[in-house]
């Protein structure tokens, strides 16, 4: 049987993958990077590999881990966070049953409830794909009248797109906050500044480090006792009455937040994944002791 | 000598840097086409897929 590892799973390789990859080639862990292209599953699991899942599509990736869990090996992260991850409907309303402060949002599943949705918001709201990433079609919408432009294009655009998430517009210091937590514990946070209203790494702008101060981590643990991802990106908006959560992502791409907190990511999530190895074999050992048993 | 590979659109010579990986995307300095590494031995391209709507983060 071969050496148990950590399998490093992509659709596009990324610099975060690369990255990653190199971080485990400085740990001396054995690894592969593995496109998921080549695949047919299901596949039989051999060992003690951790998965860390890293396609570049939500879909994909979820079916993936959700793949790989149900045959017994270990994703980072587990499916049930990417569903919850990749929704924003899904996380406002666990952020939501936590009490965990996050700007107004209302659903909708008709153009008529859209439109009353954004009025008891307030303008201006942000109408928001509740599956997507990287700013893609959100629209900051002014007043009644756009309100049913923004509705009507949403109706014509699939089933995806007539769930409504409208969400109160927060107006930013002209940076908002994005923090890393691996394995439980914040890493490091850095502000993205944008003249667009959209802050976005990926959409271009500044970053530089956030402290990761107490109110900060304090809002990081509490996301992470109910989202409790092995590694998540949250991210805030910094307001006069404290932090909000906007967004909460676990896939986080992170090339641009390496050099504003000088915070080896890569090595945080192949450290955790090392770990999670070791943990793995330690039951594994354990359980070829008690007695009989399969292993995964 | 570099590894070169043609870029599908205007047939550049591209420059693969050593430790190019299978499914890394390239942009061609010539015609600016997005192009995934398909192949590393030999060298070879395709027009890297368009971004979809659940790709991110």
């Amino acid at each position: 049987m071969s050496k148990d590892r950590i399998r490093i799973l992509y659709t596009r390789l990324r610099k975060e993958e690369k990255l990653l990859a190199e971080a485990s080639q400085r740990s001396g862990v054995d690894f592969t990077l593995e496109d998921v292209r080549d695949w047919v599953m299901p596949q039989e699991i051999c060992g003690n590999d951790i998965f860390l899942c890293r396609c570049i599509g939500h879909l994909q990736n979820l079916e993936v881990a959700r793949i790989l869990h149900h045959a017994g090996a270990r994703t980072v992260n587990a499916p049930e966070i990417m569903e919850i991850c990749g929704d924003k409907i899904a996380t406002s309303s666990i952020l939501k049953k936590a009490e965990i402060p996050q700007p107004g949002f209302l659903v909708a599943f008709s153009r008529d409830a859209a439109l009353e949705a954004a009025g008891r918001l307030g303008y201006p709201v942000v109408f928001k794909p509740s599956v997507g990433s990287w700013g893609r079609l959100l629209a900051k919408v002014g007043d009644p009248d756009m309100a049913e432009s923004i509705a009507e294009h949403k109706d014509h655009l699939g089933p995806a797109h007539q769930v409504f998430y409208i969400q109160e517009f927060i107006q930013k210091p002209g940076f908002d906050i994005r923090a890393f937590i691996v394995g439980g514990e914040p890493v490091c946070a850095i502000r993205r500044y944008s003249d667009h209203w959209i802050t976005n790494t990926a959409r271009g702008g500044k970053t530089e480090e956030h402290p990761l101060d107490k109110d900060l981590r304090e809002i990081l643990c509490r996301v992470h006792d109910v989202i409790p991802g092995d590694f998540l990106a949250v991210d805030c908006f910094l307001t006069d009455s404290g932090l909000l959560v906007n967004e909460v992502n676990d896939g986080a791409e992170f090339r641009n937040s390496i050099d504003p907190t000088g915070r080896d990511i890569a090595g945080d999530v192949i450290a955790l994944c090392s770990s999670l190895l070791k943990r793995k074999n330690l039951k594994r050992k354990e359980k070829k002791y008690s007695g009989p048993g399969t292993s995964v | 000598m570099k590894e070169q590979a043609i870029c599908v659109v205007c047939e550049c010579a591209i420059d693969f840097a050593p430790g190019t990986l299978k499914g890394e995307i390239l942009v061609c300095p010539e015609c600016g086409t997005e192009l995934e590494v398909v192949c590393t031995t030999p060298p070879g391209l395709a027009e890297a897929p368009q971004v979809e709507e659940d790709w991110g983060e």
